[in-house]
């Protein structure tokens, strides 16, 4: 089971201080956050996609591409990348290259965005949002299996004889997950390409997130991925811990009581009751991430959200060496002595090589492989003859 | 067979005119239910002061607390819904319109509803025409022609017993359009006309 950690990227006031990070700090503490990830032992770090303030990360792949730079082992995802409002060609090539880059050590997570501005800014329309998904997804997925893609569709321009590059490391296209809090239609299409499907989880009630992964299951095991138990589920979580709990309570408080989500509304206590929102201490969060199991079944990832509310960077570094030392290494045990042997874990770019029985180089040369020939040597041919 | 009726009331002071006008509206369309087969009548009130707060945070956050949400499964589930609201500012109260916010889409589609409102003046009575029938009508309720504004003089007055009359008719129309007979039975005043001894003793009051 992996674990790990996914970042929205806000730029909010410390309500405790009044003090706003500027852009700058903020993208330089995602860094340091994904950095302290990987030193204190997590699996993945996945940051999201936004193109209005107060958010920083617009670009993603730029960030995710630094971080692999500076890291060895941790897992690089998204959460989410807006399938809707960006090109399926960009995402193709954008994702592809980061892979390379990264040798395989990322995996992308598809998402439709919720702010109804942005998609005008981007020529979409955000009552489009599920048709989007789904034709720019079933783009994306033939542009990293097929060399030369035909293709024409509803949103985009149509193509003709077009080759995505470079084309997927080893030949093996990276794994994607689809992320929705409530549209059936999302967990069909997870189940559709037997792709994994993420439950965002935090700020709703575990009732919703039950019933989109039951869907997602019953649907993977109707599409012939295998059985329902051993379809890809990944789910978030939302922790503030303390060695005492009565501390952590205290601390997180003024966070909580200003965040943007759910601020000046329910209150802590009622938000941790119905939500999986746990603020207490390490135990605590280890039984309540455990109790996750429950109703979503055996899963293959898990992902926390800690850098968000205004938060300062020394506690979010803090709550990460909490996770590393003290709630992992425990959780990392007990997941594994629950989940049956025929549960797998999920997919990675070493297992799905091992799966496909090795790599091949898969770059696509302007050479036609059967005459040996390309446009510009045959231009080159014809100007000989010509003189 | 058991036939639901779910019941929200807006009212806001205890004791509320609104919740007097939600139960005796229910009282005349149970009771006039009696004459039609719809088998055991189950009531379920929704006060929206008892989750006033809930509200609030279901705006907040998009989800509703789980006392919120039994309340809200009983109004999608029901058979009927009776509903009174105060007016004010010309209009529904802003908590009964937040309960109507928070609703499941679609969970009024072709519901029956009885509409009813309470105000300080007779003057405000439209409101239930300009204010009520339209948000209804968006949901796509099945709205009862019949409905009844209660003004506060109608509460104690020579009013009062024409608030009962009106509370009647609204109940009895109302349990023939849900019990699925097209339209009450007629009054033909020149077949069952009204014995002059009864219009004297309705006179005294």
């Amino acid at each position: 089971m992996q674990f790990g950690i996914f970042t929205v990227g806000d730029v909010t006031t410390d309500p405790t201080t009044g003090r706003t990070p500027t852009e700058h700090e903020r993208i330089e503490a995602t860094v340091a956050i994904a950095k302290k990830a990987e030193e204190v032992g997590l699996d993945v770090f996945a940051t999201g996609q936004h193109h209005n303030p107060p958010f920083i990360p617009s670009a993603p792949t730029t960030t995710l591409a630094y971080i692999a730079a500076h890291t060895e082992r941790i897992i690089l995802s998204t959460s989410t990348t807006l399938i809707t409002t960006t090109d399926p060609v960009r995402i193709a090539e954008d994702y592809a290259t980061l892979q390379h880059l990264s040798n395989g050590r990322m995996d992308l997570m598809m998402g439709r965005g919720n702010t109804g501005p942005v998609y005008p800014w981007f020529g979409k329309d955000i009552r489009d949002g599920i048709p989007l998904a789904i034709e720019n997804y079933a783009l994306l997925h033939r542009l990293w299996r097929e060399d030369v893609v035909d293709w024409q569709g509803k949103y985009r321009t149509p193509l003709q004889g077009f080759t995505s590059t470079p084309r997927p490391l080893d030949g093996i296209p990276p794994f994607v997950w689809h992320g929705s809090i409530r549209s059936p239609e999302i967990a069909e299409q997870a189940a559709y390409y037997g792709d994994g499907f993420f439950s965002n989880h935090i700020f709703w009630p575990a009732s919703h997130t039950k019933q989109m992964v039951q869907l997602y299951r019953r649907r993977f095991e109707h599409y012939g991925h295998g059985r329902a138990d051993q379809a890809i589920v990944g789910l978030g979580g939302q922790v503030f811990m303390r060695k005492n709990s009565q501390d952590a309570v205290r601390e997180f408080r003024p966070y909580f009581d200003n965040a943007p989500v759910y601020g000046h509304g329910p209150s802590l206590e009622e938000f941790t009751s119905q939500t999986p929102l746990t603020v207490g201490s390490p135990q605590e969060v280890i039984e309540k991430t455990l109790g996750f199991r429950e109703y979503a079944g055996d899963y293959q990832r898990q992902l926390w959200l800690l850098d968000h509310a205004g938060l300062p960077l020394k506690t979010v570094l803090e709550q990460l060496d909490i996770l590393g030392e003290e709630v992992v290494p425990v959780l990392r045990k007990e997941f594994a002595a629950l989940r049956p042997a025929h549960v797998p874990d999920a997919p990675t770019h070493p297992s799905l090589l091992a799966a496909a029985g090795g790599g091949h180089d898969s770059t696509v040369h302007a050479v036609d492989d059967v005459t040996g020939a390309s446009p510009e040597s045959d231009h080159t041919a014809t100007l000989e003859v010509t003189k | 067979m058991t036939f639901h009726i779910a019941v929200i009331t807006a009212g806001i002071t205890q004791p509320s005119s609104t919740r007097l006008l939600a139960d005796r509206l229910t009282e005349a369309t149970v009771r006039a239910l009696g004459a039609h087969d719809v088998g055991d009548v189950v009531v379920e009130v929704v006060d929206v002061r008892d989750v006033a707060h809930d509200l609030t945070n279901n705006v907040l956050t998009g989800f509703a607390s789980p006392d919120l949400q039994v309340r809200l499964d009983a109004i999608a589930e029901a058979d009927a819904v009776v509903v009174a609201t105060p007016v004010y500012a010309a209009s529904y109260s802003g908590l009964f319109k937040m309960l109507v916010d928070v609703l499941p889409k679609d969970a009024l589609r072709d519901t029956p509803v009885l509409l009813g409102a309470t105000g300080g003046t007779a003057r405000h009575s439209l409101a239930i025409d300009h204010a009520l029938r339209p948000l209804f009508a968006h949901l796509g309720a099945l709205v009862a022609p019949v409905a009844v504004f209660a003004a506060s003089e109608d509460w104690g007055s020579v009013d009062a017993g024409r608030l009962g009359e009106r509370i009647d008719r609204a109940g009895t129309a109302f349990a023939a359009l849900i019990s699925g007979s097209t339209r009450a039975a007629r009054v033909d005043p020149f077949e069952d006309v009204t014995p002059f001894e009864a219009m004297l003793t309705d006179l005294r009051g």
